[in-house]
C-alpha cells in the first residue's frame, strides 16, 4: 500500500485536510511531529510520500518558511536528499511551498538540490489574500498530470513567486512551471486578482527536474469535493479537482 | 552586542504601503529602505554572525548588513522595536534559529528600521508614530551622520530587593479610608466597593490578622464585575437578578418544555456553551468582547481577544478543537477627526487606527491559528468613538466521550498536580479584569495591553489536544490569571495548595502578587492525576511547549498559596467564591421619546437606494473577508462571501467533519440603533435576525440556539438599567416563543469614557446600549442548503413576512439624520408559523434562493441577492401598501426575500399559504422595481455593485 507522511507541529496547520485528501486518494497516511520526525529519521523512508502542509510554521518569524527550512537542514538534509533520490514524491502547500524553496529542494535545476534560487516573497498588495483562484498547467510535474485547468483556493500574504529572468527562463524551457494563473483559461498576464499577489510569470507552482518534487501556493487539499466550491449552489462537477493532484501522486506507485 | 538589517533587493511592496500612508499624511518624506532588524545579545565574531545572517534572508530577494545601517544616503532612521517586557515574537523564533544553527542560546530582540529622505523632525516624529504604538513600542528616531548605537530592551523590574514577602494591609481604619482603598488599590486599581471591602474587613476581624496584598488582589479579581458580573446577578427592584430571572430563565424553560428538540448537555457553567452535534460528537460555542484593551492597543487588544476566546474553547470540558472564529467590530466613523485626549495630553487613537488594527489583529489570531474566520460583522456610529466593541468567538468540536467519560465534564480530584502550561508569566497584563470593569481614564494601567502570539498557542493546542484523556481537569489563564484559573477549578476538589515561585517568568524580581495574577497569554491551568505526570509531561515536550507543575489540588476548603516558606494566601474557598455580598439596584422605566418624523417624500429612489447601498453598514465588507482565512480547515460550506458577485454572508455554514454531510450554521444580530427607542425591541430584534438567516441557509429553529453578549454603559444609572431590563426581558420572551436556548453569554458593563476633547473641556462619552446575539443551528443535510444569489433569469421572486411602516431607527431614517418613533417589532405569532413553513419548503427543495431582510430593507435586500448572482430584477410593491419609500427601506423584522424557480412556484405558494407576495422575476441584468404602472426604481445591476463595493475597495 502507498504510505503519505503529513508533517505537523510549530504551527503548521493544514496537516489534517492534507491528511484526508492522502486518504481520499488512497493512501495510507499518518501525521508526524517535525520532532518526532526528527528524533526518528530513519522513519522517512517508510514513506512513499512526503507532505509538508500549509500554515505558519514558526509564526512565520524571520520570514515564511525560513525558520523551519533551517531546522530540517541542520537536522535532517541527508535523510530528504535520500528520500528523492531513490524516486519518492515530495509535495508542499502554501508555506510547505514556501520551505521548500527556503530548503532548495526546489526548483533544483539540474538537480542542485540545496541551492536556493527562487523566492515567495510579500504580495503586491501588501495584503494577506483568500480567495478561489483559476489555473492552468501543463508541464512534466508528476502531481498535475491530466490538469489542464483547475480552480483553487489559494490563503497568503507571502505568495508572490520571483526568481531571476534566467532562473525563470529555465524553469519554461526544462518544463518545470506546473501551474499558472489564469484569467479565462489563458494566462492572467499578471492581471490582480486573476494574478493575486504578483507572481513574475504568473507562477503559481513549480516542480524540480524530475517532476516529483512539486510546490504551490493554492491549496488542493481544500477542494476534494464539491461542496467546498463557493458556486456549488448554481451547479457543480460531483468531486472535488484538487483530489487529482492526490490521487495522481499516489498512482505514481501503483 | 551586534545588529544585523535585512532588506530587499527588490520592488519592497510593504514599503510601498507605508509610503501611501505618509502621502495620506500630507508629508512629503520618502522611503528609502525598510528592514526588518535582529539585535543581539551577545558577542559573536564575524563569521558567527555572517552564518546567522545568512539564515534570515533569501539571496534571491534580499541582503544583509551587519552592525551598519544598511544604506547611507538617508536623511532619517526610525527605528521601532519593542518596549521592554513586551512579548517579541519574532526575536524568540530568531533566538531557536540560531541556537539551532551555533548551538548555544542567544537572547535577539526583534525591529523595524526605516530609512528616510525628506521631511522634519517632527513630521518623522508623527510618521514613526502612525506605525508604532507608544504603549508596546519603542521608537528611536536618528539624523544621518549619527552614529547606530545598539541597545537591549532589557526589563529591570524597580523593585527593592526586599523581602519576597507579600505586604501586610491594615483594613482597620474608618469606613471613608476603606472606600479609598477599595477604589485606589495597593499596587494599582482594585475596582472593589464599599460593601465588597466591609465584607473583607469583616472576615480578617474574625481571623483575627491583616489580609496580604497577594489575599486583596486575588479578591479583586475574582470579585471583579468581568468575573462575577456583579450588575447582572444585582438583586434588582428587590427582585431576583436578570441574568437567572431572564437568561438562565428562558433555558431553563426551554430545555424542561423540550420546545426545541436541540440537546444541551452544558450550558452557562463552563467556559463555552454546547450542544449535541451528532451521536460522537459536541458542538461548542462561546463569544467574547475585548473592548477597553482594542481602544489602548487595537493590534494587541484584538488578537488577545480572538486568542483568548479559542482558550474557552480549549478549555471547555476536557479541550475541544477550535473549528471556527467569529467577529464583530463597532466603531466610531473612520473619517472622524476630531481629537480625543485620556488626560490633557495623552491622545486617544483615531477611529481609522483603531479599526485597521483590530481588523489586523482578529486576522493575524485566526489566520496564524489555522482556524477559518467566517461569520463577522462591522458597524459603525459616532458614540464608539471611544470604546470601540470587539466581539470575538470560537465555536469548537469534541467527541462525546473522552478516556471513557462524558467530555463535558470536568473534575480535579485531590491530589492532583496543578500545572501551568503555554507561556512564561511577566508584568505584562496584570490588572486586567479589575481594569475591565472600570471606565476608560487617564489611570488606566498601560500593562492592560498584552500581545498574543498565535504560534505558542497553536503548539499549546497541538498538544493538549493530544494529550485529552491524560488530565482531568482545564481552564484557561484568561482574567485574573492563575488567581482565576486555580480558583475555579479548586471548587471541583474543594481546594488548592500553590507554591509561586515555582511559577516561570520572563525575568526576575515580580512580587508575589504579581506572578498570581498576571494576565501573560498563551496560558492554562490543567488537573493532571500523579501518576500520568510523566506522559502529560512527554507530550508536552514534544510540541516544545512549557509545563510547570506549581501545586496540588487538596480538599482543605481551603486556597493556600506560599512563597518559599511563606504563606502569603490562606482563604475560605466560599468566602472567596461567595464571600461577595449581592449588589442590590435600582431601575427606572423609561422610554426615550422620540417623534415619528415627517420626511419629505424623496423624488427618485433609484438615487436613494445608490445612496443606501453605499452607506458603511451597508456596504461589501470584502476587503475583511479576503484577508481572513475562512478556507483553512477544508470545511467551508456556504462562505462569508456569496455568488460570483460576493456580497458579504449574514450566515455562514460549514462542516467539522469532511466525510460527513451534517454541518454548523452560524449568523449573528445587532440593532443598537433600535435601542435608542426601545432595548426591548433591539434585543428582540437581534434574536429574530439572528435566528432568521440560520432558517434563510437551510437550518431549523428547532436545532438551533443563542448566545449573547449585553455591552452596556453607566450602569449606576437606573435608566440605563431600566433599558437593561427591557433588554433581558425580550430575550426571554422571545428565545422561549422561539424555543432557542442560550448555551453561553457574556456582559461588559464599563463602555464608557471620559476625558477631554482638543479645546480641554471635559467630556464624557458612552456607548449605545448594544446587544449582539450570536446564533448556532445543526444542519442535518448541508447537500440541502441555500445560499442568497439568484439563480437563473425568470425565476419568481416573493417576499416573505409582512412590512410595514417601522422606520424607527432605521438605516434610512439614519441618512435623514432622525432616529424615529416606529421602532421595527417582532410580532412572534406571525414569525414562528412562517419560518415553520418556509424550513418545509426549503427541505423539499423548492426555493433557489433565500435571505433573510435587515438593514436597508426590502430595496436593499433586494440588490444585494441581485450582486451576489449578477442578476437583475423586475419586481412590482404595489400589493405592499405603503409609501414608496417605506415600502423600500422599512426595516420590520421576519421578513424574507426568496427565489422559486418557475416549475415549483405553484408547490410553493400552496406550502406559503397567503403568507408569500409574489413581486416579480429575476431578470438577466436590469433591475426594475415598479409600483403598479410606475417605475420607481430603474437601474442596473452593474450601477449597483459598483455602489456596493466602492467604498471600502482601496482599503
Amino acid at each position: 500500500m502507498v504510505k503519505a507522511l503529513v508533517l505537523t507541529g510549530y504551527g503548521i496547520n493544514c496537516n489534517e485536510e492534507t491528511k484526508y485528501a492522502f486518504e481520499r486518494a488512497g493512501a495510507l497516511t499518518e501525521q508526524m511531529h517535525i520532532t518526532e520526525l526528527i528524533e526518528n529519521k530513519k522513519k522517512l523512508e517508510t514513506y512513499h510520500l512526503l507532505a509538508f502542509p500549509g500554515g505558519f510554521s514558526y509564526g512565520d518569524d524571520t520570514g515564511s518558511g525560513k525558520a523551519l527550512a533551517n531546522r530540517l537542514r541542520n537536522t535532517m538534509w541527508e535523510e530528504l536528499l535520500q528520500f528523492i533520490a531513490v524516486g519518492k514524491l515530495i509535495i508542499g502547500i502554501c508555506n510547505g511551498f514556501q520551505v521548500m524553496t527556503n530548503l532548495g529542494l526546489l526548483p533544483a535545476i539540474t538537480g542542485e538540490y540545496g541551492a536556493r534560487t527562487v523566492a515567495l516573497t510579500h504580495n503586491t498588495s501588501a495584503r494577506y489574500e483568500c480567495r478561489w483562484v483559476e489555473l492552468i498547467g501543463s508541464s512534466k510535474c508528476i502531481f498535475t498530470q491530466g490538469i489542464d485547468k483547475i480552480e483553487l483556493p489559494i490563503a497568503h500574504g507571502e505568495g508572490r513567486f520571483y526568481a531571476s529572468d534566467n532562473t525563470v527562463n529555465e524553469l519554461t524551457k526544462r518544463d518545470m512551471i506546473a501551474l499558472r494563473y489564469a484569467k479565462n483559461g489563458f494566462s492572467a498576464k499578471g492581471e490582480f486578482p486573476y494574478n493575486p499577489n504578483g507572481s513574475l510569470d504568473d507562477i503559481a507552482g513549480i516542480c524540480d527536474e524530475s517532476g516529483r518534487i512539486f510546490g504551490l501556493m493554492p491549496h488542493p487539499e481544500r477542494f476534494i469535493d464539491t461542496y467546498q466550491h463557493p458556486l456549488w449552489t448554481k451547479n457543480l462537477p460531483k468531486e472535488g479537482a484538487g483530489l487529482q493532484i492526490f490521487t495522481n501522486a499516489v498512482r505514481y506507485f501503483i | 552586542m551586534h545588529r544585523i538589517e535585512v532588506f530587499p533587493i527588490i520592488t519592497d511592496t510593504r514599503a510601498a504601503m507605508r509610503e501611501r500612508k505618509i502621502t495620506g499624511l500630507g508629508i512629503e518624506a520618502r522611503i528609502i529602505a525598510l528592514t526588518d532588524t535582529y539585535t543581539i545579545d551577545k558577542n559573536l565574531f564575524k563569521e558567527q554572525l555572517e552564518q546567522c545572517a545568512l539564515l534570515f534572508i533569501n539571496p534571491v530577494i534580499e541582503k544583509y548588513s551587519i552592525d551598519d545601517y544598511c544604506i547611507h544616503n538617508f536623511e532619517w532612521v526610525v527605528d521601532v522595536g519593542f518596549l521592554p517586557g513586551v512579548t517579541d515574537n519574532i526575536g524568540a523564533t530568531a533566538h531557536q534559529t540560531i541556537e539551532d544553527c551555533l548551538c548555544m542560546p542567544v537572547n535577539v530582540y526583534s525591529s523595524q528600521t526605516m530609512y528616510l529622505v525628506g521631511g522634519t523632525y517632527s513630521e518623522i516624529q508623527k510618521i514613526a508614530t502612525q506605525f508604532a504604538n507608544p504603549l508596546i513600542n519603542k521608537i528611536t528616531i536618528r539624523k544621518r551622520n549619527e552614529p547606530l548605537c545598539i541597545t537591549i530592551p532589557k526589563v529591570s523590574l524597580q523593585m527593592p530587593l526586599q523581602s519576597t514577602a507579600a505586604a501586610l494591609i491594615d483594613l482597620d481604619v474608618s469606613d471613608a479610608a476603606l472606600v479609598a482603598i477599595g477604589n485606589k488599590g495597593i499596587n494599582g486599581p482594585l475596582a472593589l466597593d464599599g460593601d465588597a471591602m466591609k465584607a473583607i474587613q469583616n472576615y480578617f476581624r474574625n481571623k483575627g490578622r491583616k489580609p496580604t496584598d497577594v489575599e486583596l488582589e486575588s479578591l479583586a479579581q475574582t470579585w471583579s464585575e468581568h468575573c462575577k458580573h456583579r450588575i447582572f446577578a444585582a438583586q434588582m427592584n428587590n427582585r431576583e437578578g436578570l441574568f437567572k430571572t431572564y437568561i438562565q430563565g428562558a433555558t431553563e424553560r426551554i430545555l424542561n418544555m423540550k420546545w426545541g428538540h436541540v440537546t444541551c448537555p452544558s450550558v452557562f457553567v463552563d467556559n463555552s456553551g454546547a450542544l449535541v452535534f451528532d451521536d460522537k460528537y459536541l458542538v461548542t460555542h462561546k463569544v467574547e468582547t475585548h473592548n477597553s484593551p482594542s481602544a489602548l492597543d487595537p493590534f494587541g487588544g484584538a488578537i488577545t481577544g480572538i486568542l483568548g476566546v479559542n482558550r474557552d474553547c480549549l478549555g471547555f470540558g476536557t479541550g475541544a478543537k477550535p473549528i471556527i472564529n467569529t467577529y464583530g467590530f463597532c466603531f466610531g466613523i473612520p473619517e472622524d477627526n476630531k481629537k480625543l485626549y485620556r488626560t490633557k495630553n495623552v491622545l486617544m487613537l483615531s477611529p481609522k487606527r483603531i479599526m485597521e488594527g483590530v481588523i489586523e489583529g482578529v486576522r493575524v489570531g485566526g489566520n496564524c491559528s489555522g482556524i477559518p474566520t467566517t461569520q463577522g460583522f462591522m458597524l459603525f456610529n459616532e458614540q464608539y468613538r471611544a470604546k470601540p466593541l470587539v466581539f470575538v468567538g470560537t465555536v469548537g468540536f469534541i467527541p462525546r466521550t473522552v478516556a471513557g467519560k462524558p467530555s463535558h465534564e470536568k473534575k480535579a480530584l485531590p491530589e492532583d498536580y496543578i500545572l501551568m502550561i503555554g507561556g512564561k508569566v511577566g508584568v505584562d497584563g496584570v490588572h486586567g479584569a479589575t481594569f475591565s470593569s472600570e471606565a476608560l481614564n487617564a489611570g488606566s494601567p498601560a500593562t492592560a495591553v498584552q500581545i498574543g502570539d498565535p504560534i505558542t498557542q497553536k503548539k499549546m493546542a497541538d498538544a493538549l489536544l493530544e494529550a485529552r484523556g491524560l488530565y482531568n481537569s482545564i481552564t484557561d489563564n484568561g482574567a485574573g490569571g492563575l488567581s482565576c484559573s486555580i480558583a475555579e477549578m479548586a471548587k471541583e476538589s474543594n481546594g488548592c495548595f500553590v507554591q509561586l515561585e515555582n511559577i516561570p517568568t520572563k525575568y526576575a524580581g515580580m512580587a508575589p502578587w504579581q506572578l498570581w495574577v498576571s494576565e501573560s497569554q498563551e496560558r492554562m491551568t490543567i488537573a493532571v492525576p500523579p501518576e500520568r505526570v510523566e506522559a502529560f509531561l512527554s507530550v508536552m515536550k514534544k510540541h516544545g511547549v512549557e509545563a510547570t507543575t506549581i501545586g496540588k489540588f487538596t480538599h482543605s476548603g481551603k486556597c493556600t498559596v506560599k512563597y518559599g516558606n511563606e504563606t502569603v494566601m490562606d482563604l475560605e474557598l466560599d468566602f472567596l467564591h461567595n464571600g461577595l455580598p449581592k449588589k442590590k439596584v435600582a431601575s427606572t422605566d423609561e422610554l426615550a421619546r422620540h417623534r415619528e418624523p415627517i420626511l419629505k417624500v424623496p423624488k427618485d429612489l433609484t438615487h436613494v437606494l445608490t445612496e443606501m447601498l453605499n452607506r458603511a453598514n451597508i456596504c461589501s465588507r470584502e476587503f475583511i473577508s479576503r484577508q481572513y482565512d475562512h478556507e483553512v480547515q477544508g470545511g467551508s460550506v456556504l462562505k462569508p462571501l456569496i455568488g460570483k458577485g460576493r456580497v458579504n454572508a449574514d450566515a455562514t455554514v460549514a462542516r467539522p467533519l469532511l466525510d460527513s454531510y451534517r454541518g454548523i450554521a452560524l449568523s449573528q444580530g445587532i440593532f443598537p440603533s433600535y435601542g435608542d427607542i426601545d432595548a426591548y425591541w433591539m434585543a428582540a430584534c437581534a434574536i429574530d435576525y439572528a435566528v432568521r438567516n440560520i432558517i434563510a441557509v437551510g437550518g431549523k429553529l428547532e436545532q438551533t440556539a443563542l448566545l449573547d453578549n449585553f455591552c452596556w454603559c453607566s450602569p449606576n444609572d437606573p435608566k440605563r438599567l431600566g433599558q437593561l431590563k427591557r433588554a433581558a426581558e425580550a430575550c426571554y420572551n422571545t428565545a422561549v416563543m422561539y424555543g432557542t436556548p442560550f448555551i453561553s453569554g457574556k456582559d461588559s458593563m464599563h463602555n464608557d469614557f471620559r476625558g477631554f476633547d482638543e479645546y480641554e473641556n471635559k467630556i464624557s462619552l458612552s456607548i449605545p446600549p448594544t446587544i449582539l446575539i450570536s446564533s448556532i443551528g445543526i444542519i442535518s443535510d448541508i447537500r440541502k442548503c441555500i445560499s442568497m444569489d439568484f439563480k437563473k433569469s425568470g425565476d419568481v421572486l416573493y417576499i416573505i413576512g409582512k412590512t410595514r411602516d417601522e422606520l424607527g431607527g432605521s438605516e434610512y431614517y439614519a441618512m435623514n439624520d432622525v432616529v424615529g418613533k416606529n421602532v421595527p417589532m417582532v410580532r412572534l405569532d406571525e414569525t414562528i408559523q412562517l419560518y415553520g413553513k418556509l424550513e418545509k419548503a426549503i427541505e423539499q427543495g423548492l426555493v433557489e434562493s433565500a435571505h433573510a431582510v435587515g438593514l436597508g430593507g426590502l430595496a436593499v435586500s433586494l440588490a444585494k441577492c441581485a450582486i451576489a448572482g449578477r442578476k437583475g430584477v423586475h419586481g412590482d410593491i404595489n400589493q405592499l401598501h405603503l409609501p414608496q419609500y417605506k415600502t423600500l427601506f422599512s426595516e420590520s423584522p421576519g421578513r424574507f426575500i426568496v427565489s422559486v424557480s418557475q416549475k415549483n412556484a405553484g408547490a410553493f405558494e400552496k406550502m406559503l399559504e397567503c403568507m408569500y407576495f409574489r413581486i416579480g422575476y429575476v431578470t438577466p441584468h436590469m433591475f426594475f422595481v415598479r409600483d403598479g404602472s410606475k417605475l420607481v426604481i430603474n437601474t442596473t445591476l452593474t450601477a449597483l455593485e459598483r455602489v456596493y463595493k466602492v467604498r471600502f475597495n482601496k482599503w
